[in-house]
């Protein structure tokens, strides 16, 4: 296209013979703008100036889970509910600022530090705390050495990392996603160029898991693929595997060589206890497998904005570890060169002192008990005010920040149009948007949508 | 042994057979991931931190410092963090990032009265300092103009041929360097202008060019300017050291002024690392200038959908440093005055190279120190020279004999200019 373009007639041509040339430029399609340029004495030429290279860029579709929040800014009842993004809201609804990061932030205004380039692999006081967080500051791995952890943009970044790295030295393999999962993670694997394909895991009859479903398809995957596992508190659904069921998925694996792929975005947040919540991944560990795992601080710390979290890699040998580390810095530095400083700062102050250890914890409890007595209030008020006989203790069965409702579009829809609620297409609720005082606000409206529209 | 040995060929997992795969546990996933080469760059501030040497001097990676050597964080920025402490929660920014911080960064590039951002007609996100904002362009050429290629200065920053590589588009070489007079090959550059191809891309550093520090004149950027017209290329300024090079942003920003002067849709990367001290919070933004309102528009949308599997949306921190500082006019007059005093120590310290490398004699000329302009310095010196440099004297820069003026101190001159004199003269 671009080697045509001087011999195509153009609307705006100017025969610059004789005088300074000027340069037209269609504005708005109507009026001449006519922008001195400098005179090159006698050249006469037609100048083609208006078309843009990027006429053809058409407009990309809002994203469903950011979008929702954009269209609730821009509702103006006041019964509107944002249950869209999983960011935590205090009883009264507002954003919530935990006071250990209040106090971290304190003490590094206090301490006035400077803001050099991190090493591209990021803060070295937030890798180590942030490593002995997800699997224990006396695990053996860690000990040996055997684990490479990278600073990463938050989830999504350290997600990113990974997948680039799966794209560059296993092109010939596959990633396995839950389906439904966090609709952010097909982008990721396709902008990474990483094939994917689902496995059963939503089962909308007992609004639970399918769990033979999950196995008969994480066997059937190719040998060697890479399986997207939620660490806890599954997104979209809130549906974990028992214990038992983690036992028999991480046999699956094994028996398939496959690679487990952890997201640990809720971490604290499912049971209210750090630890509880890892369960998952150190058993993985405990067996012996390599894995992934990306983590991140948006919810348990609240520091969304920050983009903190990490990428893990367990592996065999702390030789390996090094290698893999320094190419997961030879993928981040033409990413944006080195991680931002500011959200590694606060988490390394918090994780890595005792006192505000422990206080983080007790936040992190209140947080995720708030969310639990929601669930309570929600079922009760649906079980009290809906007739049909229906069951809805799948609500106190899921755990995390969302409850998959069950609801479809076009219910969802209903919720948004008809009683303010914002929420995601998929029947995804944010409980963590919900208050006490809403929730019969909310049971009147799931009943509504559910029995009166399909 | 040999199950080592299949892995280091990359043969697909599904490939190994089960006894094989039973002794996995001695072996590992990823045996066969090479060791990654030393970013070149910051791989010198990392063998400089190792070295016990008290007489060591880091004039490697481009970070600021002052007279006693010492990081700095501005005046302006530290009030504004004052300011900002436990006022706001840290919810996400939207996609395309803080929409004060972006308004005010295009006031800089595009000037305070712009009719273009009056107009509406510039598609901008906040992007992770000056490598995300290239990186974001490059995924975005590459997603809307698959056939489109780079034409990238030689030399330039070396992160820059990663991120067109890792953003898979193919790169051409723009002859920049004149190694015998240590300054511009005009004649070359313009030649590769109009040898290619029309309409091809090509990356433009607006000022202070790194690693040279060689600067195109007003003429001749009118010159590129016009060629640019006639060729229709697309210009792509990565600007990461505005108000760094004079010491005054708007004159800084000449060349892009001039380009948009003629009608040209640019592409800009922008960055607050250097001007602001602003390195570690990944703070900048990407702008492309469109047809119009609506074209704009869609392009933004765009750029956030690249963003989006990414890392979402980009961090708050610097966006709010940034805005608090550009939003004040008290504020943003302390940062003006701060970023003249920084390019001010760096303009007397190349003076000062000059004079100490001519007063010990050396048969060398050293004019180019105070012809180049910014924060580096290329000086000339060989990969062996600069090896020796390092050894004999643990002075640490890049090897392609770029020198950051901005590690450069009364302090340590004297004993820089020494050294420098010494691997010239003796071999």
């Amino acid at each position: 296209m671009a080697s045509t373009v001087l011999s195509a007639p153009f609307p705006s041509a100017v025969d610059l013979r004789g005088r300074s040339p000027m340069i037209g430029v269609p504005k708005n399609g109507g009026d001449h703008l006519l922008l001195k340029g400098k005179g090159f004495g006698r050249v006469r030429m037609s100048v083609a100036v208006n078309l843009s290279r990027f006429e053809g860029v058409t407009m990309a579709p809002p994203d469903p889970i950011l979008g929702v929040s954009e269209a609730f800014k821009a509702d103006t009842n006041e019964l509107k509910l944002n249950l869209g993004v999983g960011a935590y809201r205090t009883e009264e609804l507002q954003p919530y600022v935990l006071n250990v990061v209040k106090k971290a932030e304190k003490l590094m205004l206090e301490r006035g530090e400077n803001k050099e380039y991190l090493p591209i692999e990021g803060l070295a006081a937030f890798n180590k705390v942030t490593a002995e967080l997800l699997l224990g500051a006396d695990n053996p791995v860690i000990k040996q050495g055997k684990v490479a952890t990278v600073q990463g943009l938050s989830g999504t970044g350290s997600l990113r990392l990974a997948a680039a790295f799966i794209q560059r030295y296993f092109p010939e393999a596959k990633a396995l996603i839950s389906s439904p999962t966090w609709g952010n993670h097909k982008n990721i694997f396709n902008d990474a160029r990483v094939p994917w394909s689902e496995y059963r895991y939503y089962d909308p009859r007992t609004v639970g898991l399918d769990f033979e479903g999950m196995i008969a398809d994480i066997k059937a995957a190719p040998d060697g693929s890479f399986v997207v596992l939620h660490g806890c508190a599954h997104n979209p659904t809130g549906i974990d595997p028992t214990p038992e069921q983690w036992e028999k998925i991480a046999d699956v694996v094994q028996e398939k060589n496959h690679i487990p792929f952890f997201d640990v975005a809720y971490q604290g947040f499912a049971s209210g206890s750090l630890d509880t919540d890892a369960f998952s991944v150190r058993l993985f560990v405990e067996r012996g497998l390599e894995l992934l795992v990306a983590q991140s601080y948006s919810k348990n710390l609240g520091l969304y904005a920050e983009r903190i979290g990490a990428v893990n890699f367990v592996c065999s040998a702390s030789d390996v570890t090094d290698r893999v580390k320094s190419q997961l810095k030879r993928l981040a530095r033409p990413m944006y060169s080195n991680p931002p400083v500011h959200g590694a700062r606060i988490v390394a102050n918090v994780v890595g002192d005792p006192t505000l250890f422990d206080e983080w914890k007790q936040e992190m409890e209140q947080m995720a008990g708030r969310i639990k007595h929601v669930r309570q209030r929600l079922y009760d008020s649906l079980s009290q005010k809906d007739k049909s006989g229906k069951d809805w203790s799948f609500i106190l069965k899921q755990i995390g920040m969302f409850s998959f409702t069950g609801l479809n579009k076009a219910q969802s829809d209903n919720m948004t149009n008809k009683w303010h609620v914002y929420m995601t297409k998929d029947g995804r609720i944010s409980l963590a948007g919900l208050s006490l005082s809403k929730c019969e606000y909310l049971a009147d409206a799931i009943i509504d949508s559910f029995h009166n529209v399909s | 042994m040999a199950l080592g040995a299949a892995i280091s060929r990359a043969i697909p997992r599904r490939a190994l057979s089960s006894a094989a795969t039973s002794a996995r546990s001695a072996s590992s996933w990823w045996g066969h991931v090479e060791p990654a080469p030393k970013d070149p760059i910051l791989g010198v501030t990392e063998a400089f931190l190792a070295d016990p040497s008290p007489d060591k001097v880091n004039v490697g990676v481009g970070a600021y410092r002052d007279d006693n050597g010492k990081p700095v964080v501005l005046e302006c920025v530290r009030e504004a963090e004052r300011r900002i402490a436990g006022t706001l929660n840290m919810e996400y920014l939207p996609m395309g990032g803080s929409v004060k911080m972006i308004e005010e960064t295009l006031k800089l590039a595009y000037g305070e009265d712009s009719e273009f951002i009056k107009d509406k007609r510039i598609a901008a996100v906040q992007a992770l300092s000056g490598t995300g904002a290239c990186r974001l362009f490059a995924d975005f050429q590459k997603r809307f103009l698959p056939d489109s290629q780079i034409y990238i200065p030689i030399p330039t920053w070396a992160n820059h041929h990663n991120i067109w590589r890792d953003a898979r588009v193919p790169q051409r070489t723009l002859r920049y360097y004149h190694p015998e007079s240590k300054g511009l090959d005009f004649a070359s550059m313009m030649d590769d202008i109009r040898n290619a191809p029309n309409g091809s891309f090509f990356l433009l550093h607006a000022c202070a060019h790194n690693p040279t520090g060689v600067d195109p004149s007003e003429e001749q950027w009118r010159e590129i300017s016009y060629q640019f017209k006639v060729k229709n290329h697309f210009p792509f300024f990565d600007m990461a050291y505005q108000g760094f090079a004079s010491g005054d942003p708007e004159r800084d920003a000449k060349a892009i002024r001039i380009f948009l002067e003629d009608g040209h849709p640019i592409g800009c990367a922008q960055s607050y690392a250097k001007n602001m001290g602003l390195y570690g919070q990944r703070i900048g933004c990407l702008s492309i200038l469109c047809e119009d309102e609506m074209q704009a528009v869609a392009v933004k949308s765009q750029l956030q959908q690249l963003a989006r599997p990414m890392y979402s949306n980009p961090p708050v921190h610097g966006a709010l440093i940034v805005s608090t500082i550009l939003g004040d006019t008290e504020l943003k007059n302390l940062w003006l005055k701060e970023v003249k005093g920084m390019a001010d120590r760096i303009i007397g310290m190349r003076k000062a190279l000059r004079e100490n490398l001519e007063k010990l004699g050396s048969p060398l000329s050293w004019e180019h120190i105070t012809n180049q302009i910014g924060m580096f310095c290329y000086s000339g010196l060989t990969p062996e020279q600069v090896d020796r440099l390092t050894s004999e004297f643990h002075i640490y820069m890049t090897r392609n004999g770029r020198i950051s003026m901005a590690g450069v101190t009364t302090g340590n001159i004297g004993y820089l200019a020494n050294a420098i004199h010494e691997v010239t003269t003796s071999s």
